[in-house]
């Protein structure tokens, strides 16, 4: 590796640094636009045209709060929290490629900050940390709501992480891969993506993903009529912005990383064709990077939907209860992801790769069958 | 007893497999809602556009004068009593010759003041006048105050002006009113 390679490299790590914090940025804008829409209001519209320098009023806002410590909380975990969940949510954005590669002289440089054959462990890895940014915040706060609060969403997380990991064994089965680039590569044709081919898995693996973010419906860890205000209760300030925007930062990943899996990444149908289509008329190095911008740009229009999706899921599902939350995660998620690993297992071993079908088909079956046995729901005349 | 016509009446029946799975229920719910996210919004631009409160709303207070321009007010200080905030106070002064053609009654309020800030727009004031000299405009706000020292209103800002007379009118046909002393000309 030279120079140049290392500068354009650097110049990649920068700009995908650049665009997480101001998608996570303008996530919170969105958030509020998204829960406006979906209620039948506006949102916010005063700051800038339609409100778009919103984030930027809410940051400074968020500055020039009173920066509060309380006297019985252990002060430097107390201010270690905050940047746990912060570092912890920017870092996992490392490894995921954006696009195929950008060509200049003889050089070919993925768009992806790191390159490593294991990517997903990587992933996995780093999120299973973040929970340390909610937990030390939690227990520096001395506070027992907030204590409580931090001790559900380390069970929480601790919970759906194993359904998550074991809801992308079957993709790792089929790709035969950790590295994200190859996982990516694999769903190159259309039907392949998986999530024609793992529809189970990706059902599990988004629910999962929710609860690894704390995002509602699985948003216990923060609760204001159980828990005050949940594990951030006691911050205030930049340090309770940390909190949030580390939040909104883990949605953007999850949804790179959702759409890495399942959705091909920067794949998009008739992409092959298009690509040498475009190599041909405008030359090789030319042709190839702009295929992988128009790549790039249909990996972040994937982003931004699956971030819409949580956001719409948000505003639609109400909360789950505890209990609820973890049947759902060990009863039902764990063994369902396993037997989708088994599934998927045997079909790998005849060479079809449609084999999870079956569970949904089967459970399709046994849905409908259940709801026509059941009493009819009586009609009860409305008295006056 | 029925409060609204949407009750349900509550069931604890087991759910079955289909309704266990949620799925189908996030679904239906996710369509609802994104159908909300095409509707027309019914907000209204406030500070932009305004809406026509109705005749009865109450408002920025306005002590009238007469048909000769003369204050109505004659200090029995019946307002301040009524005032459940304590907002109102007021000074008597006695007419002297000469002024007949300023105060209506041989007792006028020299100074008449409503602290904005503790008033609570009962309109109680207004009911208990026997000279219906005070009132509460239903076409005018007290507009928003920046400095303490605001918040008082004395008789310049409450006494009305000849050349812009207050009437209380019941115009079904003005719904918004975009500017605030319009409708007031409209009705005359
Ligand atoms: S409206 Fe009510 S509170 Fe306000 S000055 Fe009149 S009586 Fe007092
Ligand atoms: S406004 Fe009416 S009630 Fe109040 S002091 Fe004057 S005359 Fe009396």
């Amino acid at each position: 590796m030279d120079l140049t390679v290392l500068l354009v490299k650097g110049l990649i790590i920068l700009i995908i640094f650049a665009i997480t914090l101001g998608i996570a940025a303008y996530s919170t804008y969105g958030e509020r636009k998204v829960a406006a829409f979906l209620q039948d209001r506006i949102g916010p519209n005063r700051a800038g045209p339609w409100g778009l320098l919103q984030p930027l009023a809410d940051g400074g806002k968020m500055f020039f709060k009173e920066d509060f410590i309380p006297s019985q909380a252990s002060k430097w975990l107390f201010i270690l929290g905050p940047c746990l969940a912060m570092l912890t949510a920017l870092m996992s954005s490392a490894v995921i490629p954006f696009g195929d590669t950008i060509k200049f002289g003889n050089y070919a440089i993925p768009i992806q900050a790191i390159e490593i054959n294991i990517g997903v462990l990587y992933i996995f890895g780093v999120v299973s940390l973040g929970v340390y940014g909610i937990m030390v915040g939690g227990w520096a706060s001395n506070n027992k709501f907030s204590l409580l609060g931090a001790i559900r969403a380390a069970s929480q997380n601790i919970s759906y992480e194993i359904a998550l990991g074991l809801s992308l064994i079957a993709i790792l089965m089929m790709s035969g891969s950790l590295s994200l680039t190859a996982i990516i590569n694999e769903q190159a044709t259309f039907f392949e993506w998986n999530i024609f081919t793992q529809p189970l898995g990706f059902v599990i693996f988004l629910t999962c993903a929710f609860a690894e973010c704390n995002r509602t419906p699985f948003d216990l860890p923060e609760c204001e009529t159980e828990l005050v205000g949940g594990y951030h209760t006691e911050y205030s300030s930049m340090k309770l912005g940390f909190y949030l925007f580390a939040e909104y930062i883990n949605m953007f990943v999850s949804s790179a990383f959702i759409s890495a899996l399942y959705f091909g990444g920067f794949h998009y149908p008739f992409m092959n064709e298009i690509g040498q289509a475009l190599e041909k008329s405008l030359g090789a190095i030319t042709g190839h990077n702009v295929a992988t911008a128009i790549g790039v740009a249909a990996y972040f229009g994937k982003i931004l939907f699956f971030i819409f999706f949580f956001m719409w899921v948000r505003w639609t599902v109400p909360r789950f209860r505890y209990d609820q939350l973890m049947n759902l995660g060990w009863k039902t998620f764990i063994p369902l992801a396993i037997l989708n690993v088994v599934i998927t297992g045997a079909g790998l071993l005849y060479n079809f790769k449609y084999a999870t079908w079956l569970i949904a088909i089967v459970m399709i079956v046994l849905a409908v069958s259940s709801m026509s046995r059941a009493p009819k729901r009586e009609i009860v005349p409305q008295r006056g | 007893m029925q409060l609204t016509n949407r009750s349900k009446q509550v069931s604890n029946k087991e759910m079955t497999l289909a309704e266990k799975m949620y799925l189908p229920a996030v679904i239906s719910g996710l369509a609802i809602t994104i159908r909300h996210f095409f509707r027309k919004k019914p907000t209204i631009q406030y500070p932009e556009v305004k809406k026509y409160l109705g005749p009865i709303y109450r408002g920025h207070h306005i002590l009238k004068r007469d048909e000769q321009g003369r204050e109505r007010c004659t200090a029995c200080g019946l307002c301040a009593v009524a005032c459940p905030a304590e907002a109102i106070s007021m000074v008597a002064a006695e007419r002297k010759k000469g002024e007949e053609g300023l105060y209506r009654e041989e007792k006028y309020a020299a100074v008449y003041e409503i602290n904005m800030l503790r008033c609570i727009f009962c309109g109680l004031c207004e009911e208990a006048c026997p000279k219906q000299a005070v009132y509460l405009r239903h076409d005018k706000m007290v507009p928003v105050f920046q400095e303490r020292d605001e918040v008082i209103y004395g008789k310049d800002r409450l006494v009305e002006k000849m050349d812009d007379r207050y009437i209380r009118a019941n115009n079904s046909e003005v719904k918004t009113t975009p500017t605030e002393p319009s409708l007031t000309r409209a009705a005359t």
